[in-house]
């Protein structure tokens, strides 16, 4: 996970450059050879078995009633969009969503804000300073999510956690209230969210000439004006894809919250989508309407798919 | 001079802050790991390192399926790396060498599919895997990961052998090479920063997954070192913080300590695969 992060928007960079080349095709080597689709098959076997399938698969399954017999080898009837309109009428369902919605929001805001805010200081620390700093970021960056979040657990622990202690509140839970649980939760994907999109931004900061930020302060630009006009035009590229990359990957959050639950969170206030599927249908046994909420799912994360790749294109466009 | 002076050193101070609170929760998990037991409930706890034991990494090498967890993620994750490398290296040959029809459309699949939630497919890939026998098989599992990591791996990958001139390839050929040695002595020595940049991504994807390898390996005895150590939390109950934590330090510092290290090499391979493109 931890380098997929960098991958996406060097593959952003990757897949724009391919675009500007794309008059000019690869060499062709051997025309009209069969090598290229043999060299192709074990990737796509692999993909249409492991992805296309399980695809295909859930869409059928989120229109059948698909229970415990089911699971036992009885025939799964054919519903339609029974299941749908299931969740779609339940009330719980919507409180998920939004709460999920909320989530993402908050948490891609603050993670933007101070990733970066970070990057600001990086720019402006000496250069000791710098290494130091960013060895630290990489530290919190390559720490596994799990083991993240149950440190993270351990120092909000009832009894003897650190920031319990801290706070003169030893002996109370904070998972089992919705509110902290919450701003725990956010608190992790934040701390686990900031390196990448501070690195990355200042990856962006250091491509402006220095002799532009140079004329402006001689010119007597104060820092936000020299922000604003200066260096947050020239980032607002990769602002807009770590913005769109960021909703993606915290609207799917499932590692925090599932731990946390079982710390002590009361499962019902503190479902989001992902974690909500997973205990209706594997939870349950009631698969026909864990699929529903999957195939929904999907279809948010096309949307803000499709707010993605239009980003891209603004990137291109320049 | 002066005002620069507080300047210098109100940022050299915000930079100490964003440094201790990114570091904090690592250096108390080990800190956490090497204190006997009755030191963690004291009531204020000491922030620096008072006496040192190895009894809760003890208690975690004797703790059943330890060792086997450790195992089935070593396994896993050497099949994936190993896989995805050999699967994904020949279809970025075959999208960098080659024009052939479904080029695009196969490289706009690859964007796309990154985009698909994972956490959705778990339903269902449970159940396809478990009709096919392969739950609780490391090879069902390794598959599964194969997913997430070769689209990205294909995409580097094909950056890197579309960097290699062809002319240096057909300059070996003239020298009197086959075709397959010009590509063993030419191409592959200068793929191989791909390679590694693409190996250690699927290295620290299959070591650290959670959520998949909690569904379908659900038998104690086929947990991967995630699952076991969720499983050892959750057992806990936050009575053995100290094993805990030195579960937590086993599975995280080496991927800690390998990412300090070559960081800067995986960043610097993989803006390389993309620019190349």
């Amino acid at each position: 996970m931890v380098i997929a992060t960098t991958a996406t928007t060097t593959e952003l960079k990757g897949l724009v450059d391919d675009d500007q080349s794309s008059g000019a095709p690869p060499v062709p080597r051997s025309p009209r050879s069969a090598l290229p689709y043999v060299l192709l098959v074990p990737s796509v076997v692999i993909l249409a078995l492991m992805l296309g399938y399980p695809l295909v698969r859930l869409g059928i399954m989120s229109m059948q009633e698909y229970g415990l017999p089911q699971v036992f080898g009885r025939p799964a009837p054919w519903v339609g969009l029974d299941n749908f309109q299931t969740i779609l009428n339940d009330s719980y369902f919507w409180t998920v969503l939004w709460r999920t919605l909320i989530f993402c929001a908050v948490t891609v805001a603050l993670t933007m804000v101070l990733g970066v805010l970070v990057a600001l200081l990086l720019e402006a620390l000496g250069r000791v300073m710098r290494v130091f700093v960013s060895a630290s970021l990489i530290v919190a960056w390559a720490i596994p999510p799990l083991t993240a979040t149950i440190v993270w657990q351990w120092m909000f622990d009832t009894q003897y956690g650190i920031v319990n202690w801290a706070l003169g509140k030893r002996g109370e839970s904070f998972f089992a209230n919705q509110l902290t649980f919450f701003m725990i939760a956010a608190l992790i994907v934040v701390w686990m969210g900031i390196p990448f999109v501070a690195f990355t931004v200042y990856a962006g900061l250091t491509q402006i000439p220095l002799e532009l930020m140079e004329a402006a302060r001689m010119d007597g630009a104060n820092f936000p004006n020299r922000f604003r006009y200066i260096a947050y035009p020239a980032i607002k590229p990769i602002l807009l894809i770590l913005t769109s990359l960021s909703v993606l990957w915290n609207f799917r959050v499932f590692t925090q919250i599932y731990v946390l639950q079982k710390a002590g969170g009361v499962t019902r206030d503190t479902n989001l989508l992902g974690v909500y599927a997973y205990r209706i249908s594997i939870g349950e046994n009631d698969y026909g309407i864990g699929a529903a909420i999957a195939i929904v799912m999907v279809v948010i994360t096309v949307l803000l798919t499709l707010t993605y790749l239009r980003a891209m294109m603004r990137v291109e466009e320049p | 001079m002066t005002s620069h002076r507080t300047h210098r050193v109100a940022i050299n101070a915000a930079g100490v802050v964003v440094a201790l609170i990114a570091l904090f929760p690592v250096y108390w998990m080990v800190l956490t790991s090497f204190r006997p037991g009755q030191e963690l409930r004291t009531p204020t706890p000491s922030f620096l390192p008072t006496s040192v034991t190895l009894d809760n990494y003890r208690r975690v090498f004797e703790r059943e399926y330890f060792w086997t967890a450790m195992k089935n993620s070593a396994l896993v994750t050497l099949i994936v790396v190993g896989l995805a490398l050999v699967v994904a290296f020949l279809a970025a040959v075959a999208l960098a060498r080659f024009r052939f029809r479904g080029r695009a459309s196969f490289l706009v699949l690859v964007i796309l599919i990154q985009m698909i939630p994972a956490e959705a497919l778990i339903i269902s890939l449970f159940q396809i895997l478990d009709g096919a026998q392969l739950t609780n098989r490391i090879i069902g599992l390794a598959l599964t990961y194969l997913v997430f990591v070769l689209p990205f791996t294909i995409w580097i990958l094909r950056g890197f052998v579309g960097g290699v001139p062809l002319e240096l390839e057909e300059a070996a050929r003239v020298d009197g090479a086959s075709r397959f040695g010009a590509f063993m002595r030419i191409t592959l020595p200068l793929v191989a920063p791909g390679l590694v940049a693409t190996g250690i991504f699927a290295f620290i994807l299959a070591w650290n997954e959670f959520i998949f390898a909690l569904v379908i390996m659900n038998r104690p005895e086929n947990q991967t070192g995630p699952v076991w150590l969720q499983a050892f939390n959750e057992g806990a109950r936050g009575t053995d913080w100290g094993g805990v934590m030195a579960g937590s330090t086993l599975m995280a510092v080496p991927v800690i300590v390998f990412f300090l290290i070559v960081q800067h090499r995986v960043s610097a391979g993989l803006t390389a695969g993309a620019v190349k493109g």
